[in-house]
């Protein structure tokens, strides 16, 4: 029920303007980001520039560190290494979460030790890790593994799980053998929970990967915090939180967008 | 033909379990049905006609008795019979298209050749022009006519039905029974339709076979040796049909009542 300010009606007008500013949710959201930046830029420029830097200072800092080439560095290092660990985590995640949730006897065999590990704080394992892989590359692609492996196990168990004995039914009656039912009914009807554990992963991978830069030798946008950090740059730690931030959700959005497409039918099913 | 003998199922645990624990859900079920014969399976829910059904499927295996469909032992499920589940059974990653074409595509049938059988069946139920859509597109209605063109494309010798029509409205109902009993003419197929509306069960079937619960038994075996073609307006105010459902509600009744607990 909006009400246009112009209706004469003095008694309700009050509530009328709050009311109709929540019809403009943009302008809204554009505004409250605007307070926060200029907010921002006004208290920053009070403070020591060590403690705290301001958006105008921040964006100055970026053309110094391109033409350094260091952000490049930083941001194709971290994308790398993010890809390699979830891919493997991705591949071997599905793997055992399909595998666990079709047969019984692996569920009983694994379960506890992954459910084990996946309550075990990822960063108390770095230690572990970097004894058995050193401070290069597999070491940080051994913790981004962990990091993404048992959110995706544990969604894609949940799927094969909740596949419904009806559609599984459906293809029993066409005679269908296990390698039909695996590949024609529990894949399919799975991904929607699969895609859903990928996401969680990302999320938690890139928590690994700054760990990891942060930990063991230190490159990437992790070991830039560090650096920048140590350097007393705050300027730049600010604009490689920013990137930071930038990088999560744009995955996260990716795989929005690719859980939509998959699985159209979710998507209504949670607007009902 | 189909033929059911001395069929029997319980489910229970047998090793660890008290005997009397285990529940019988069908006992001694006898019958035999004649190609083409339209057959519904009548009773309350809890009567074991699902089971049944699912047995002739070949979705579940029966403690005793035999199945014979034309002469051969059933052993699991095969091509030779359907089935319309009452959820409709639909793939929601796939198209209407896709779904019919299902059966078909798993039994190895090429491409073209399974298209050309699938749109034919889907143009018979009404649904051209929804090829592409997805399940969560259409109605009710129009899914389980994408789940009867389905089990129609597999040109089996019998189509088994349970409850498909329970989940939709009288009207789209009376309609999907209209469809169902067109192209059931023009197939000669033989149908076991598992339903628990009494007029349902006369206006479609040949012969309605009236069950009752615990265990799950033959109650009454009727022949409705009513005209076809059918119209749900004329046949409902019929003579016969009041006949017929007083016959059927009284089997029905009867067996609640002496139902003897065994």
């Amino acid at each position: 029920m909006s009400m246009s300010p112009a209706t004469p009606r003095p008694v309700r007008r009050q509530i009328s303007v709050l009311a109709s500013l929540q019809t403009y949710p943009v302008a809204i959201r554009t505004a409250s980001v605007l307070v926060t930046f200029v907010g921002w830029e006004w208290y920053g420029r009070h403070v020591d520039p060590i403690f705290l830097s301001y958006p105008t200072a921040i964006l100055r800092a970026i053309p110094d560190m391109l033409a350094r080439g260091e952000l490049q560095d930083a941001l194709s290092t971290s994308v790398w290494e993010l890809v390699v660990g979830l891919a493997l985590a991705i591949a071997f995640g599905v793997l055992t979460g399909l595998l666990m949730g079709r047969y019984r006897l692996l569920d009983y065999i694994l379960d506890i030790q992954i459910n084990a590990l996946y309550s075990t704080p990822n960063v108390a394992l770095i230690p572990l890790l970097i004894l058995w892989f050193g401070l290069g590359f597999s070491a940080k692609i051994a913790i981004i593994f962990l990091a993404g492996f048992f959110p995706i196990i544990i969604n894609t168990y949940a799927g094969v799980r909740n596949v419904g004995r009806g559609l599984v039914d459906v293809a029993r009656v066409e005679n269908a053998g296990e390698t039909q039912i695996f590949t024609k009914i529990v894949i399919p009807a799975s991904l929607p929970f699969i895609m859903t554990g990928i996401r969680l992963a990302m999320g938690r991978a890139i928590v690994g990967m700054v760990v990891a830069e942060m930990f063991t030798a230190t490159d990437g946008l992790g070991g830039a915090v560090i650096t920048y950090g140590n350097a007393f740059a705050t300027d730049k730690l600010f604009v490689v939180i920013i990137l930071l931030a930038l990088l999560g959700i744009s995955l996260t959005e990716f795989v929005k967008i690719l859980e939509r497409r998959l699985a159209p039918w979710k998507e209504t099913e949670r607007a009902e | 033909m189909l033929d059911i003998q001395s069929l029997g199922k319980s489910y229970g645990d047998v090793k660890g379990g008290v005997e009397g624990q285990r529940l019988t859900v069908l006992d001694n079920i006898s019958f035999s049905v004649p190609k083409n014969q339209f057959v519904c399976l009548l009773g309350a829910s809890g009567c074991g006609k699902t089971t049944l059904l699912r047995i002739v499927a070949g979705l579940v295996d029966p403690d005793d008795g035999e199945l014979l469909l034309e002469g051969k032992p059933i052993r699991g499920p095969g091509q030779d019979r359907s089935m319309v589940f009452q959820n409709y059974g639909l793939l929601p990653w796939r198209t209407v298209m896709a779904n019919v074409e299902f059966g078909l595509e798993l039994r190895g049938v090429s491409k073209a050749e399974r298209r050309k059988i699938c749109q034919d069946y889907i143009n018979r139920v009404g649904l051209k022009g929804f090829e592409e859509h997805y399940p969560h597109q259409i109605s009710g209605g129009m899914q389980q006519r994408v789940a009867l063109a389905r089990a129609f494309s597999k040109e089996p010798k019998i189509l088994l039905m349970d409850e498909p029509f329970a989940a939709v409205d009288m009207q789209t109902r009376e309609q999907l029974q209209d469809e169902l009993l067109a192209i059931w003419n023009t197939m000669q197929i033989t149908v076991l339709f598992v339903t628990h509306g009494v007029d349902e069960a006369i206006y479609l079937g040949d012969r309605v076979i009236v069950m009752g619960s615990r265990p799950g038994r033959i109650n009454a075996d009727i022949m409705t040796d009513l005209p076809r073609p059918r119209s749900n307006s004329d046949i409902k105010s019929s003579k016969r049909f009041d006949d017929l459902r007083h016959e059927i509600r009284d089997a029905l009744h009867h067996g609640g009542a002496t139902g003897g607990r065994s």
